[in-house]
């Protein structure tokens, strides 16, 4: 062990020479990460396009879908005015009620954890109530919000709150719990106050635990909204989908649904973003 | 008693109907370096705890500077075992942390910023003031638990086995260097080990404990050597060997470690033997 830091070995090789090794790099880059999905979704797509195109096939082929589909594909952003505009307004519409519900779990869910985590006494009052309530599906809390708001847009919000809190409040308790003892001690002996030692060692202590949480509560935020959107009508994926159901327009389905894979991937890559960025050194600590 | 700068009287320490401390007294004078030996799970680091306020004694009380103590503070900054850095600070902002919450309103952020830099520069770790405590050595985070608490401008600094968690070549330089620094700074220590020679080599007291339960100060000797000390050439010197060969023979005859059912006797045998400081 030594105590003198060394700087990095600069590699000071011909410049050709970096250059090849680069795009070896590259091509092996490519060889083990992207080519392997390549491979498998060009095969599944091989499948499905020859059981959709035999005759009497249930579901159309991908290259029908793309076919049925394009005008939807290539005019993301058309408006005709009430329900009938483009699919980038229906995502939005529904990130847009995920964004609301979401950031109210956030806020809640995480004063709610620092309670439970802080308070034994809160813990054992609120625990029992958490770990049944946490076990509702999502599409059960509708029609009793329904009934209270007497309203779709607060319902589907509500609905997103209430599925997206459950693994923030268990995360975030959990991880204000593990805080060391030395973190501690460390802020009794300089003396921080409640809300200094809130901000400066409990959020950043917890982070990792607090960030898996919402990224457990972003993606089943995303599951329930979907679902909700379909009760409940109005602009919104969830409700696109229902609605092309409704006038069979299957290929429509199925494009929708590769939309909100990736929405969903993207939000649950943002929040690990997000994460990763705030709890620098934490985790790896 | 009167020139004591920091004073353990009658300390009794028990954890529900596991009495762990027993009569500890202590009287420290200012700027004297006292290492408390003893075997691992003995309650030196409760008596540390007491000291620092994170505990409290049962009954007895502990003075410093005459006032007494009973709650964490700056005063009586430590060095923990495990260093304690906070991972998500860099190991400018783990000083920081400390410096503007004690001396903010007192300095202006320029005194601070310096203050910090000092510090960090007395134990050499300049060079990596925008390091993360994942990215540097365990001596290296030790190092700046240390910077830390002597940022806190303590009337008595802590050391909770500073160097236990270090390689051997790495704990010699920083007892080095720690020495180094008391002698300029003339802090009053408290040090918890069970390195015998680190005991010696640093101390000007050695305060032996006994075997717990109801473990007390079982004896206490003075290391008359002279500063600075040379670990070299002390291997060869009479004095220190015969301060190595007490407290090895404190440790490994009288208060040797036995089964916790005999445990007691031999504890309270040793109470008999008590030295008064």
């Amino acid at each position: 062990m030594t105590d003198i830091v060394e700087p990095l070995p600069v590699t000071r090789a011909a410049a050709p020479g970096r250059l090849q090794a680069w795009a070896q790099a590259a091509v092996r880059g490519f060889l083990t990460h992207v080519l392997p999905p390549l491979v498998i979704i060009g095969f599944l797509l091989l499948v499905w396009q020859v059981l959709g195109a035999r005759p009497g096939a249930a579901l159309p082929s991908p290259v029908k879908v793309v076919q049925d589909t394009w005008e939807l594909i290539a005019h993301p952003w058309y408006d005709h005015g009430g329900n009938d505009v483009g699919i980038a307004w229906q995502l939005l519409a529904s990130l847009k009620r995920v964004a609301y519900g979401y950031s109210l779990a956030v806020v809640v869910g995480v004063s709610l954890g620092v309670l439970v985590g802080q308070s034994t006494w809160a813990l054992r009052g609120l625990d029992p109530l958490f770990q049944v309530l946490r076990t509702v599906p999502p599409l059960a809390w509708l029609p009793i919000s329904l009934a209270g708001f007497r309203d779709g847009h607060p319902s589907a919000i509500f609905v997103i709150f209430i599925t997206s809190i459950w693994p923030i409040i268990i995360n975030t308790s959990i991880g204000i719990r593990n805080i060391p003892e030395d973190y501690r001690n460390v802020a009794k002996v300089i003396r921080l106050n409640g809300l200094e030692y809130f901000a400066k060692i409990m959020l950043p202590a917890a982070a990792p635990f607090i960030f898996s949480g919402l990224r457990i509560g972003v993606g089943l935020s995303w599951l329930a909204i979907i679902a909700a959107e379909m009760l409940i009508g109005g602009v919104g994926i969830g409700f696109f989908i229902w609605d092309a159901w409704n006038s069979s327009r299957i290929s429509d389905i199925i494009l929708a649904l590769v939309y909100v894979g990736l929405v969903g991937f993207a939000l649950d890559r943002v929040v690990a973003f997000i994460g990763r960025k705030v709890t620098r050194g934490t985790s790896a600590a | 008693m009167s020139n004591a700068y920091l004073s353990l009287s009658q300390v009794d320490m028990a954890f529900g109907d596991n009495e762990v401390l027993k009569g500890i007294t202590l009287d420290v004078k200012r700027g004297e370096y006292i290492s408390l030996i003893g075997h691992s799970g003995c309650g030196k680091s409760t008596v540390l705890n007491i000291v620092a306020g994170l505990l409290k004694a049962s009954s007895g009380g502990v003075i410093v500077d005459n006032r007494e103590v009973n709650a964490p503070g700056p005063d009586r900054a430590v060095v923990f075992q495990n260093h304690s850095l906070l991972p998500w600070l860099t190991v400018y902002q783990n000083v920081e942390i400390a410096v503007d919450k004690i001396f903010r309103g007192k300095r202006t952020a320029a005194e601070r910023k310096e203050w910090i830099l000092h510090n960090l520069a007395m134990v050499n770790m300049s060079h990596a003031l925008d390091r993360l405590p994942s990215q540097i050595s365990g001596g290296m985070k030790q190092r700046v638990g240390i910077a830390r608490a002597l940022a806190m401008e303590p009337k008595v600094l802590l050391l909770d086995e500073p160097f236990g968690a270090l390689d051997a070549l790495t704990r010699a330089r920083l007892q080095d260097e720690v020495i180094r620094i008391q002698s300029e700074l003339g802090n009053t220590v408290l040090m918890i080990t069970h390195d015998v020679d680190e005991a010696v080599l640093m101390s000007d007291r050695v305060v032996m404990m006994t075997n717990g339960p109801s473990a007390t100060i079982g004896q206490v000797m003075d290391v008359p050597l002279a500063r600075p000390r040379d670990r070299i050439a002390l291997a060869e010197d009479k004095v220190y060997n015969h301060c190595r060969q007490e407290i090895l023979s404190f440790l490994y005859e009288k208060q040797r470690k036995v089964e916790p059912i005999s445990a007691r006797t031999s504890a309270s045998f040793a109470g008999k033997e008590k030295v008064a400081a």
